[in-house]
């Protein structure tokens, strides 16, 4: 990519660098949002006998954008660090809406349909998907 | 059998014999606490051999929880795809900015990579688990022969496919001799390819870096560097696109990703600040030998309904 000349807004030098410094925090935020549920949890539930070994599913409130918030305003420490799992699969999809956001800058049409195309599906996901 | 604090194994092949001869530890006779402390162990240990070898440490995530705790392979599916998405956003982070990464090709293939996610965290969920452990088995497999062997550095140039011209995907990447100019081959080969990396990705919640880097060095003939950077760079999006539904299908536990998540991260951190250069090609055999292991393991638990 580096080797495209530079048209209008941002150079490609500079959407690199913004894109690599989303990433990197992303992760972080995710990790410290994580561990900040999982110190909680680990002190409250550490003597429970875990029932990995057949699978019945995460608990309700635990598998959906508004049930996780709504767990973390009563400080279900299962709930932050469902929040930080959250977060860290939000970080790629936030770094392709940075990448739409560069290549409607640079006018590069083409790009912006891709980007699109690629932003609308990891939404349709994030967002429970819908009518499958 | 050996517990906890019991009697330690002595050296790695007997760890090795026993994880192949059943399970580890188990899940259900074991607490929270001693489970997350041993699965951030070997999350940190995925996680450091990942980035050393440069093979990836999703890749044993699966194997890890379902043979080595007897954890359901759902669970473990939704664990990995975690996992995955933080290794590859952190290692994405430092290449993007050494210039290697070809963001046209990554940002094009991911539509193939994305809606393959999507068909293969649907057919996750109508196929049996030991399919999908089968499955699983064959892909470890690949990863097996890949490491044994690698691919050369070939870097073309000349015309290139007429949509790479079109797309403006023919780019440069910066070698010991300053920028080379390189081209792009067969895009349509390579997006369908990465429609079926992103399948295996979906149902096995791994990263397909396997998959995704033989199709862009051998079909569409990109350098090596930009293979693989490019090929980690589209790992974490193609992982959020089946991770979102899996998320609300209930395969994602905050327990397991706790130590999963932080466990890989730490591991893939220190990995990337240490220069053991000198014992990367021991460590390599090692990592490979663990893989075969795992590879016939998922195989024979798949076929005999064991997972």
């Amino acid at each position: 990519m580096s080797g495209q000349p530079p048209r209008r807004g941002w150079t490609d030098e500079q959407v690199d660098l913004f894109i690599g410094n989303l990433l990197r925090y992303g992760v972080l935020i995710a990790a410290a949002v994580t561990l900040v549920g999982g110190v909680p949890y680990l002190l409250m539930y550490w003597h429970v006998l875990p029932t990995y070994h057949t699978f019945h599913g995460v608990p309700a409130g635990l598998n959906s954008l508004r049930g996780v918030l709504d767990g973390v305003r009563e400080l279900d420490s299962r709930a932050v660090i469902q929040l930080g799992v959250l977060l860290l699969i939000a970080t790629p999809i936030a770094r392709v809406g940075l990448s739409l956001f560069a290549f409607a800058k640079q006018r590069d049409w083409t790009y912006v349909v891709v980007t699109t195309v690629v932003l609308g599906i990891l939404l349709w996901s994030f967002s429970g998907g819908r009518a499958l | 059998m050996w517990g906890i604090a019991g009697e330690c194994p002595h050296s790695f092949s007997v760890l090795l014999s026993s994880v192949t001869r059943g399970t580890l530890f188990r899940v259900h006779i074991m607490h929270i606490a001693s489970l997350t402390a041993l699965l951030a162990v070997g999350a940190f240990a995925a996680g450091l051999l990942g980035s050393l070898t440069g093979l990836g440490g999703g890749i044993v995530i699966v194997p890890l929880l379902t043979l080595g705790f007897g954890v359901d392979i759902r669970y473990a599916i939704g664990a990995s795809l975690i996992s995955v998405i933080a290794t590859s956003s952190g290692a994405a982070a430092a290449y993007v900015r050494e210039g290697y990464t070809n963001i046209r090709v990554g940002m094009l293939l991911e539509i193939g990579t994305t809606i393959g996610a999507l068909v293969g965290a649907y057919i996750a969920g109508i196929i049996p688990t030991s399919a999908i452990a089968i499955i699983f088995g064959f892909v470890l497999l690949l990863s097996v022969y890949r490491s044994i062997r690698p691919l050369a550095e070939h870097i073309t140039t000349g015309p290139g496919d007429p949509w790479a011209a079109r797309l403006r995907l023919n780019s440069s990447y910066p070698t010991e001799h300053g920028m080379q100019a390189y081209s792009v081959q067969s895009v349509p080969t390579g997006i369908a390819l990465m429609g079926v990396a992103g399948v295996l990705s979906g149902l096995l919640g791994i990263g397909s870096g396997v998959v995704k880097v033989l199709a862009m060095d051998q079909a569409m003939r990109l350098p090596f560097k930009v293979s693989t950077t490019t090929s980690n760079f589209m790992i974490g999006v193609t992982a959020a696109a089946s991770a979102g539904l899996y998320l609300h299908r209930g395969y994602i536990d905050p327990g397991l990703a706790l130590p999963v998540m932080l466990g890989v991260l730490a591991g893939a951190l220190v990995g990337a600040r240490t220069l053991a250069r000198a014992q990367t090609k021991v460590l390599r055999n090692i990592f490979t030998g663990v893989v075969a292991i795992l590879a016939v393991e998922m195989l024979y638990k798949g076929m005999t309904g064991g997972l």
